[in-house]
């Protein structure tokens, strides 16, 4: 078809770059609290993925024979190296952070067509990717350094990403004790492992590194991470319906069991306040383009993916869950899809989709039933 | 004004932009040399013209009459000489040449107002025959031709939509603060014709001195103003009805089947014309805007007065152009040729200035980002409908009811994508139509095919009656062909040793024993309770 002027002949402008920038901009809140929390280590995670990512699209898109200073321009690799960098543990080697990144734009993103055709979140796929591929070192989260016995500073801190030691020799297992000696992991971690072994929750959360709510140090990073998320709603770069909905079913799921029983159970407040919950709800299972589209189609997506969080926490085997419950429900996105189309203006009532085999009549839904229904009624031919 | 309010979903809040134009009063426009009158300024045919080339006509004079359906009258807007009918540019949405009458005009356009004529004394018909004469369209941009929504049945709701929402126009605008009582006297002959149970002049609310006006010239008339918000697109026939009445219009109905008409304040000012001074639809408000007129505006103009013309006279700066735009910046169409005449249809000539207007970019794709389906007032999923299209699956995009979209282009305005959305739904929807006459045509020629076929069976069987009559009877022939259409399926089963009517007859008994056992198969089933089937 041509494109000749056509109307609208003002609009808002092209906007995938600010928008995009604008999601950037606004995880700078939980950022500087990860790092008052946990040091300089998020921040190289988080060049690095950028800069994996950045190369990486620009390398593809040159084979492609496309122009990658235009297309860069989107800043969505950049939002993707970034929303890698922050799910890593902080001093996690530097080649996890290269490959998960690699594999994150050229395998989950350009492989399958470059922006707006991939299916699933490119920084979950690196995630996952990486957490398959590379447990260990995928679940050697430091303790906060207020807690931590060594705490590293700058130059350690870049040490221990490019050779795995720092300055003066002291391996990352080191620095994962705590200040009384043990091996620290997340809150999270620990709720899993303590329970499975017989422990009450009241006993488990005494421990140095439960806070108040939630993990000591997380339920800041959460927060910080829902004051962006707010300042995203605010300015309309974001709908509601994702964040709130994988929020409430987070929430709700939690609040059953423990309601149910509270000596096993986590308190819905813990779940809302640990591991990657307000990052995931607002920057991650937001990505416009892995997501459902319609608004009730987004609430149920949202809603989805909380309660999916709540039970791979609760009752799988990994250290956190938003990867996983974000890349199954962008699987179950087009089928969601589906079923919520809104009832368009004058139309009798929502429709669903019936799938229309192509080169044939258009075909409402009504006209479909009642076309088996007349088939029906001849058996016998 | 403190009627309840329905809203309508989607929508977007726009700059208005109207300050420039809208300041100053309305500004009467000389006649050109010449005058260009398209034939089909309205929704239907274009209209036949009744003149010839060489022939004098003078003022208010038919031009063309209107053709079968949706379609009205051409009336000359000055004396003159018709100099040409044939092909001209003109303004529409297909930039392309349609049959146009020119006059060259010989005289200045000042005329004597004609005595004015109270239309109590005139009876309804007199009042139809007028509006219908006087070639009046809806002056909104649809074009449909006024006197054919004046229906005999009564109406419930007539609703005078004064929203005027896109940007940059403001001809509505202006006539109502400065015409307010001829319009209401207009509103006023058609609520007499169409009988009313309510009639509501709508007016967005950021036109105050229009809303001040309206309700002066409303005081003591049963006329309720409503003042509603601002957002594009609440003057949208649709939009506009479901705001204030708070129902949509179901598909495949008009607005009429469900007791609601809808006229312009524009329109109700040139039927007050017709009715109260014989006057046919001559002249109208154009909005002329932009960046590269001088002396932006709202122009009493002659319809036929080529755009070129009506731009140089608001102060064109051709250095500054770079774009015309008939219409508003969301909707409107961007023209070509600018010997194009002004049309009963113009409401508004934007002259865009370098960085007015977007340039056509290269668009990004779609990242789904759903704004598009936010602001869709139709509650449509326009961005799969894109996809649909782009993939050339128009019948996917049938069943997502692409067939609603009113074009508003609220979702290509907010697109971050900047892609031509509205520009893939007329391209989708002319598919459709071309494949949906496809179909038709396929399904005449089929029609056409089996009654052939069927006519020359028929001759065939007169054929074999009359040789069957002729021949001396041998048995009684009558039941076979009662019984022969049971049996042409079972040829196989005849028994070429049995007569032919006692084969019939065997046949027949066989489809009784079977429909017999049938039904006592379902008595059974019926008396069956249902819990011993498990
Ligand atoms: S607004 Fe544009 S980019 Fe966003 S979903 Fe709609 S078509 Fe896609
Ligand atoms: S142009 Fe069509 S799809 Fe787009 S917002 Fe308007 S009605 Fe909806």
């Amino acid at each position: 078809m041509s494109l000749a002027i056509s109307s609208p002949h003002r609009t808002r402008g092209e906007r995938v770059g600010q928008v995009m920038r604008m999601v950037i901009y606004c995880t700078a809140p939980g950022m500087a609290t990860l790092m008052a929390f946990f040091g300089w280590g998020s921040l190289f995670q988080v060049w690095l993925c950028i800069l994996a990512c950045v190369v990486g699209e620009a390398v593809v898109l040159s084979l492609r024979g496309r122009d990658p200073r235009h297309e860069l321009k989107d800043c969505s690799a950049i939002l993707t190296g970034l929303l890698l960098g922050l799910c890593l543990p902080p001093y996690a080697p530097w080649w996890i952070a290269i490959s998960g990144s690699l594999f994150a734009i050229v395998v989950a993103k350009q492989l399958y067509g470059g922006l707006g055709m991939n299916p699933f979140n490119p920084a979950m796929v690196g995630y996952v990717f990486l957490l398959i591929s590379f447990p260990i070192a995928m679940t050697s989260w430091t303790p906060p350094l207020a807690l931590s016995a060594t705490p590293p500073g700058l130059i350690d801190s870049i040490m221990l990403i490019a050779t795995g030691n720092t300055w003066d020799g002291q391996s990352l297992q080191t620095l994962r004790a705590g200040i009384d000696g043990f091996t620290m992991a997340t809150p999270l971690d620990h709720l899993r492992t303590d329970i499975a072994q017989g422990q009450m929750i009241s006993e488990v959360v005494n421990q140095q590194v439960f806070g108040a709510f939630a993990g000591f140090g997380w339920e800041w990073v959460n927060l910080a991470f829902l004051i962006g998320g707010g300042v995203l709603l605010q300015q309309k770069i974001i709908s509601w319906h994702i964040p709130i909905g994988l929020l409430t079913g987070l929430f709700g799921s939690a609040l059953i069991f423990y309601v149910w029983n509270p000596d096993v159970y986590a308190s819905p407040m813990f779940h809302l306040l640990t591991g990657g919950s307000m990052l995931g709800a607002f920057f991650i299972a937001t990505d416009p383009v892995t997501a459902c589209t319609s608004a009730r189609g987004r609430w149920y997506y949202g809603l989805g993916i909380g309660v999916l969080v709540y039970v791979i926490r609760t009752f799988g085997g990994y250290p956190d869950a938003i990867a996983f419950a974000v890349l199954l429900l962008n699987l179950a996105a087009p089928t969601i899809d589906h079923y919520t189309v809104p009832r368009a203006y004058g139309q009798p009532s929502r429709k669903i989709l019936a799938p229309v085999p192509s080169g044939t009549a258009p075909r409402s839904t009504a006209d479909s039933a009642t076309a088996s229904r007349t088939q029906n009624k001849d058996p016998a031919s | 004004m403190s009627r309840q309010l329905f809203g309508f979903p989607g929508g977007i809040v726009l700059d208005d932009h109207k300050d420039r134009a809208a300041e100053n009063p309305i500004e009467w426009l000389p006649l050109p040399p010449l005058l260009v009158l398209p034939l089909k300024q309205h929704a239907g045919l274009p209209a036949i013209p009744v003149v010839t080339e060489g022939q004098r006509v003078h003022y208010g004079q038919l031009l063309a009459k209107p053709a079968a359906g949706r379609s009205a009258g051409v009336h000359a807007p000055a004396d003159g000489e018709i100099s040409f009918i044939g092909l001209h540019p003109v303004p529409d949405d297909s930039n392309q040449y349609q049959p146009c009458i020119g006059i060259c005009t010989d005289e200045t356009g000042a005329h004597e107002e004609e005595e004015l004529v109270d239309d109590v004394c005139l009876s309804d018909d007199d009042l139809r025959e007028r509006i219908a004469q006087a070639g009046i369209v809806g002056l909104g941009g649809a074009g449909f031709p006024s006197a054919q929504k004046l229906t005999e049945t009564p109406v419930k709701w007539l609703i005078i939509n004064g929203a005027e929402c896109e940007p940059y126009i403001s001809c509505d605008d202006r006539l109502m603060q400065e015409r307010a009582p001829a319009i209401i006297e207009g509103v006023q002959i058609l609520a007499r014709l169409l009988k009313p149970e309510l009639v509501l002049f709508a007016i967005e609310d950021n036109k105050p001195a229009a809303i001040t006006a309206v309700a002066e010239a409303c005081h003591e008339t049963n006329i309720e103003l409503v003042v509603i918000p601002t957002k594009y697109p609440s003057g949208a026939q649709k939009q506009l009805i479901q705001n204030l009445l708070g129902f949509e219009i179901p598909r495949g109905k008009h607005s009429v089947d469900l007791g609601v008409v809808m006229y312009n304040t524009g329109t109700c000012y040139a039927i007050a014309r017709a009715i109260a001074h014989s006057e046919p639809l001559l002249r109208r408000i154009v909005t002329v805007t932009g960046d590269a007129v001088d002396r932006p505006g709202n122009y009493d103009v002659a319809i036929g007065t080529p755009i070129e013309y009506v731009l140089q006279s608001a102060g064109l700066n051709p250095n500054k152009l770079r774009r015309v735009i008939m219409g508003g910046p969301i909707m409107g169409i961007a023209l070509n040729e600018l010997s194009a005449p002004v049309s009963k249809l113009t409401n508004c000539l934007i002259a865009a200035g370098p960085d007015e207007l977007d340039e056509t970019l290269a668009p990004r794709p779609c990242i789904r980002c759903g704004d598009c389906m936010e602001v869709c007032p139709a509650s449509l999923l326009p961005q799969q409908l894109f996809w649909h299209i782009e993939s050339e699956q128009h019948e996917k995009a049938a069943a997502l009811d692409l067939a609603v979209c009113i074009e508003c282009g609220a979702c290509a305005y907010v697109c971050p994508s900047q892609i031509p959305l509205v520009q893939y739904y007329r391209h989708g929807k002319a598919v459709l139509r071309q494949q949906q006459q496809e179909r038709l045509a396929a399904q005449q020629a089929k029609a056409r095919f089996d009654a052939r076929e069927q006519r020359l069976q028929q001759k065939q069987q007169q054929r074999a009656q009359r040789k069957l009559a002729a021949a001396p009877a041998l048995t009684e022939p009558e039941p076979v062909t009662v019984a022969a259409v049971v049996v042409t399926k079972n040829d196989a089963e005849i028994d070429a040793s049995k007569p032919v009517i006692a084969q019939h007859n065997d046949r027949l008994a066989d489809v009784l024993a079977a429909a017999q056992r049938a039904k006592a198969k379902k008595q059974q089933t019926d008396a069956t309770p249902p819990e011993s089937s498990s």
